[in-house]
């Protein structure tokens, strides 16, 4: 395969960025951007497929082919996209309003069927777009502009519903973050099947600080665990702690407190099928644990882009319908 | 005594002799006193003689046409019964059209008139354009079957029925209130020949081992032997299509085979009593024939089109009934590369399409009014991002769920305005089973040349009905030339370089083409706009665009007169009853024109002068005035009289008729 060299810059297009200063968005692009230049494809098979929000402008910005679709499909767009050509690199962006409300059938049904492409979810937890509505991931209580008195319904944990509709690929990071979200999108886009990042991303206007008792602070890595496949769960600003296996239970323990090794820290395995320990880390939340980011789950599957293309072939090798033609007088027919 | 014998006076029974394909005369006995003096005896399937005695007081008529109607519980087989016979029929070289009418219960109750399903097919030596309005013989299976059709009889019809079905249990299921449903009914006239299909069913398969049940479900088979054997079509080619469906199910197989001969013999024994009917073949056009449905037709005419521009077709896709047919059609072509994708919902449907289409394919997505409801919103989006996509919307009855099953032709609106902003789409619509093919091919034609949605209207009457059709060679087809961009320094995403307004099409994957498009209003360079006089002149040019679509488009060609009293104006699936109708006055002298109109959106250019030549419009449609409406607002200088009709169910030619005389006396 012919490789292609490129910079950030080559996937930068010419429109005005028009996100708020200091939105969490642009980090995120600048990431994927590095990424694009860094993988080396050609520029021209990348379709970057949004719905509609904030981070749905995203394919205006970006120099390859870019499709702003319509609220919610974007899933189903890309699924589209991706099994009319396969031979591209998809990249889905959408929101959590996007993707978990008014696109929740498509964004599912996408993951159950593991069409190949990179799904980038933005979760601000909050409407941006429309001024600051409460979204499905809003906190339960969280005052909005439509919830004055606080929500009273439980929000959605992305990472939950992608092992729900049987997904292959979660992986979680944080927008500030540059490092880890370019080492989680190469991954992601190195994976075959829907790779869903979700991304803790802040809008400096509705939602300021949603993510900051995770993200911020100096005491932060003893709030976050980056998990890698193969290695130890170990975090803390002195890497001493880690996450052990007991009752059943993962728990947050000092690895040389309270008779815990090293040995009995857990090894982080994102190959695993059973959706066990990738929902028991998905679920960890502040105080008592700190919060997962990394790929905590990457199941090679074959995807539905790969299987439809597949099955195609397979039927055209025996058939003995090549043609429309062949079709036409095919069956029952008689003449006159 | 299982058959009854109701023969009086005046009444009519239809005798037929042998079938085949010289032959250009169909003959109906009728007798008027006495059945049992004609003989068969001199007949032969290969050889057609008319050699049979009449006796003095049987007439003659020349009749050229049969309309059968099957009909039985939605379990009892008559869909399978019906196409079977159609099939043999059409292969012995009539000319037919098939109407399957069934409840939308997969399984409604049994022996209730709601739960009544039933297949007509109307064929004969001559042009046959629809089902027939009324049936000449009616094969019913329970006394519910015919409470269902007594209205759907033609008069003094011959009614073939399960002797053993009409019991207490089931007279009572139908509600009949006597243990006479014929006389109930008013059916005393009619010719009955009663049956003991379920006895004879069972004792033909004493020896199969097989449970009640299961011999049960086999007597749909005797009535079709034996109507086989009235009607003289041949066993192996119903033996042919039961070994294709049931082939790998011996037992079923073996015992449907000994069912149908079963019943073939029957008839042939008792045809003393039992009289056989000739209809011979048409003169049809030569060529090589095959029978096909609305949907499968429309589903090839899609498949056709991509193999003519030589792009990939993709389906998007949710089952809704009558449309399902589509995607299954199409879901068995992967031999030729056909992708199918069955979404989550209507919305994923034709998304999936518009990402196609986006991509480089040829996007299509198939649904029926409720589903068209919800791709309101993303067609829009290939309006706006001017991306090629055929819509099809097999109509039923609405409004809400309505009558699944049924056909009708209300979502003309829908079609035509049912989204938000400035939105105009191609609105096209097929009017026969066989030209779905046509008009399939034309939608995406057009939609792949002009970069726009095409919306292709069907009817749950034409995509579950069937006729014989000349089978195209695909070099007859004309050529479809996609808009692919060539030079990437003159690209721009909405630049119109010529007359056609169309822009270019540049699909991920081209290089040096990469440009961004989306749902937000748009300058020519692709640029996300804003500007009032630019939306303006967007939402000008877009709807500028799909009128152009209108030197694609042939003059609209009125059938019978071109100009006189009335003009019968009608689009879509009516076709096949209008210009019957209009066949019937015309031969009746009537200065009457029928212009059936395939192209909605735009409309042929010679309209108005076609129009302008008849002293009277009468827009006859399955709706309440869709059509007549939209032509009100397009050309207001003419007046528009109305015969609407939402019952489900297709018009029949008398009631147009009538409507039309009336017309013409006021």
């Amino acid at each position: 395969m012919t490789e292609f060299t490129y910079t950030a810059k080559d996937f930068k297009s010419t429109s005005e960025v028009r996100w708020c200063p200091g939105c969490g968005d642009h980090a995120i692009m600048n990431a994927v951007q590095r990424v694009m230049a860094g993988l080396g494809l050609n520029k021209a098979d990348y379709a970057v497929i949004s719905g509609i929000g904030c981070s749905s402008r995203f394919p205006y910005y970006m120099n390859t082919y870019g499709f702003h679709t319509i609220h919610g499909r974007g899933a189903a767009i890309a699924s589209g996209v991706k099994s009319a050509n396969p031979n591209l690199h998809v990249w889905q962006i959408t929101g959590d309003g996007d993707a978990m409300a008014i696109g929740g059938n498509h964004f599912i049904h996408t993951i159950r069927r593991n069409v190949d492409m990179n799904l980038i979810l933005f979760n601000n937890k909050i409407y941006g777009l429309t001024k600051g509505q409460y979204s499905p991931t809003t906190d339960l209580g969280a005052k909005t502009k439509t919830s004055p008195f606080g929500t009273i319904e439980e929000p959605f944990v992305p990472g939950q519903l992608v092992l729900g509709a049987k997904g292959t690929y979660y992986a979680r990071t944080i927008d500030g973050n540059m490092k880890m979200s370019q080492e989680i999108f190469d991954d992601a886009a190195r994976f075959k099947g829907t790779s869903v990042v979700e991304v803790l991303q802040n809008c400096v206007i509705f939602n300021s600080g949603i993510h900051e008792m995770i993200t911020k602070g100096d005491d932060r890595d003893e709030k976050q665990i980056y998990l890698k496949h193969g290695e130890k769960m170990i975090f803390g600003t002195q890497k001493d702690k880690g996450l052990v296996l007991e009752n059943g239970k993962l728990k947050a323990v000092v690895i040389g407190q309270d008779g815990y090794t090293i040995d009995d820290v857990l090894v982080h395995d994102a190959r695993e099928e059973s959706l066990y320990m990738h929902a028991a880390l998905i679920n960890m939340k502040l105080p008592e644990m700190p919060v997962a980011f990394g790929v905590i789950r990457a199941v090679e599957m074959p995807t539905y882009d790969q299987e439809m293309e597949r099955q195609i072939a397979e039927v055209k090798e025996t058939a003995k319908i090549k043609c429309m033609d062949d079709l036409l007088k095919s069956g029952n027919t008689w003449e006159v | 005594m299982f058959y009854t014998f109701n023969i009086l006076e005046n009444s009519t029974i239809l005798v037929i002799f042998v079938c085949a394909k010289n032959l250009t005369k169909v003959i109906f006995f009728c007798s008027l006193l006495n059945m049992g003096s004609y003989s068969t005896s001199n007949f032969s399937t290969s050889k057609p003689t008319f050699l049979y005695t009449m006796t003095k007081d049987t007439k003659v008529i020349e009749l050229d046409q049969v309309a059968i109607r099957f009909s039985g519980d939605s379990g009892d087989g008559m869909q399978l019964t019906g196409t079977l016979f159609s099939d043999a029929t059409a292969l012995v070289g009539n000319d037919i059209s098939t109407f399957p009418d069934y409840p939308s219960e997969i399984r409604a109750p049994q022996g209730t008139v709601g739960g009544v399903s039933g297949f007509q097919v109307h064929f004969g030596n001559r042009k046959i354009n629809t089902p027939g309005d009324k049936a000449h013989v009616l094969v019913a299976m329970n006394p519910a079957a015919v409470k269902a059709n007594a209205k759907f009889l033609e008069p003094s019809a011959t009614i073939i029925y399960d002797v053993d079905s009409f019991n207490d249990k089931n007279l009572k299921k139908a509600k009949f209130v006597t243990d006479d449903p014929f006389a109930e009914l008013n059916l005393d006239d009619y010719y009955k020949i009663g049956v003991p299909i379920t006895s004879l069913t069972k004792e033909a398969l004493i020896d199969s081992n097989m449970d009640n049940k299961a011999v049960l479900r086999s007597k749909n088979m005797f009535a079709l032997g034996l109507v086989s054997w009235i009607f003289n079509r041949p066993l192996d080619i119903i033996e042919k299509a039961l070994k294709a469906k049931f082939g790998k199910k011996p037992l079923i197989f073996e015992s449907n085979i000994t069912v149908l001969h079963a019943g073939y013999n029957y008839g042939m024994n008792m045809q003393h009593t039992t009289p056989q009917f000739l209809v011979p073949a048409a003169k049809i056009e030569k060529g090589i024939y095959r029978n096909i449905s609305g949907n499968h037709a429309t589903a090839w005419g899609l498949l056709a089109a991509a193999e003519k521009a030589n792009i990939e077709l993709f389906l998007g896709s949710y089952p809704i009934t009558p449309a399902t047919d589509i995607l299954q059609v199409l879901s068995e072509r992967k031999d030729l590369g056909v992708k199918t994708f069955q979404a989550e919902d209507e919305i994923a449907g034709v998304c999936t399409a518009i990402g196609a289409s986006y991509a480089g394919d040829l996007g299509v997505t198939s649904t029926s009014g409720p589903g068209l409801a919800l791709k309101s919103e993303a067609i829009n989006l290939a309006v706006m991002a001017e991306l090629p996509l055929v819509v099809v919307d097999v109509q039923r009855g609405g409004p809400s769920t309505g009558l699944p099953t049924k056909t009708e032709q209300s979502d003309l609106m829908q079609a035509l305005w049912g989204r938000n902003g400035e939105s105009p789409i191609v609105v096209i619509a097929a009017s026969t089973p066989s030209d779905c093919f046509d008009y399939a091919f034309e939608a995406a034609r057009i939609a792949l040349e002009r970069m726009t949605p095409v919306m292709l209207m069907t009817d749950g009457f034409l995509g579950n009905g069937s006729e014989p059709w000349k089978i195209p060679s695909m070099n007859d087809l004309p050529k479809i030339t996609s808009r692919v961009a060539k030079d990437p320094l003159k690209f721009k995403p909405y630049s119109r370089t010529d007359e056609t307004l169309a822009r270019e099409w540049a699909f991920p994957g081209m290089e040096g083409f990469e440009h961004r498009i989306g749902g937000l209003e748009k300058d020519e360079s692709g640029t996300v706009s804003h500007d009032p006089a630019n939306h303006q002149r967007m939402c000008e040019i877009r709807a500028e665009k799909v009128a152009r679509v209108v030197d694609m488009i042939p003059d609209i060609e009125p059938y019978g007169n071109t100009e006189g009293d009335v003009l019968i104006v009608g689009w879509g699936g009516t076709y096949g009853h209008l210009v019957s109708a209009a066949r019937e006055l015309c031969n009746d002298g009537k200065k009457v024109g029928l212009a059936h109109f395939n192209y909605i959106n735009p409309l042929p250019a010679n309209t108005a002068e076609v129009f302008a030549k008849f002293k009277k419009i009468i827009v006859c449609e399955l709706n309440l005035g869709q059509f007549a409406a939209y032509l009100r607002d397009k050309l207001p200088q003419f007046k528009y009289e109305q015969l609407n009709k939402v019952q489900g169910l297709p018009f029949s030619v008398a009631e147009i008729k009538e409507s039309v005389i009336k017309l013409m006396e006021e």
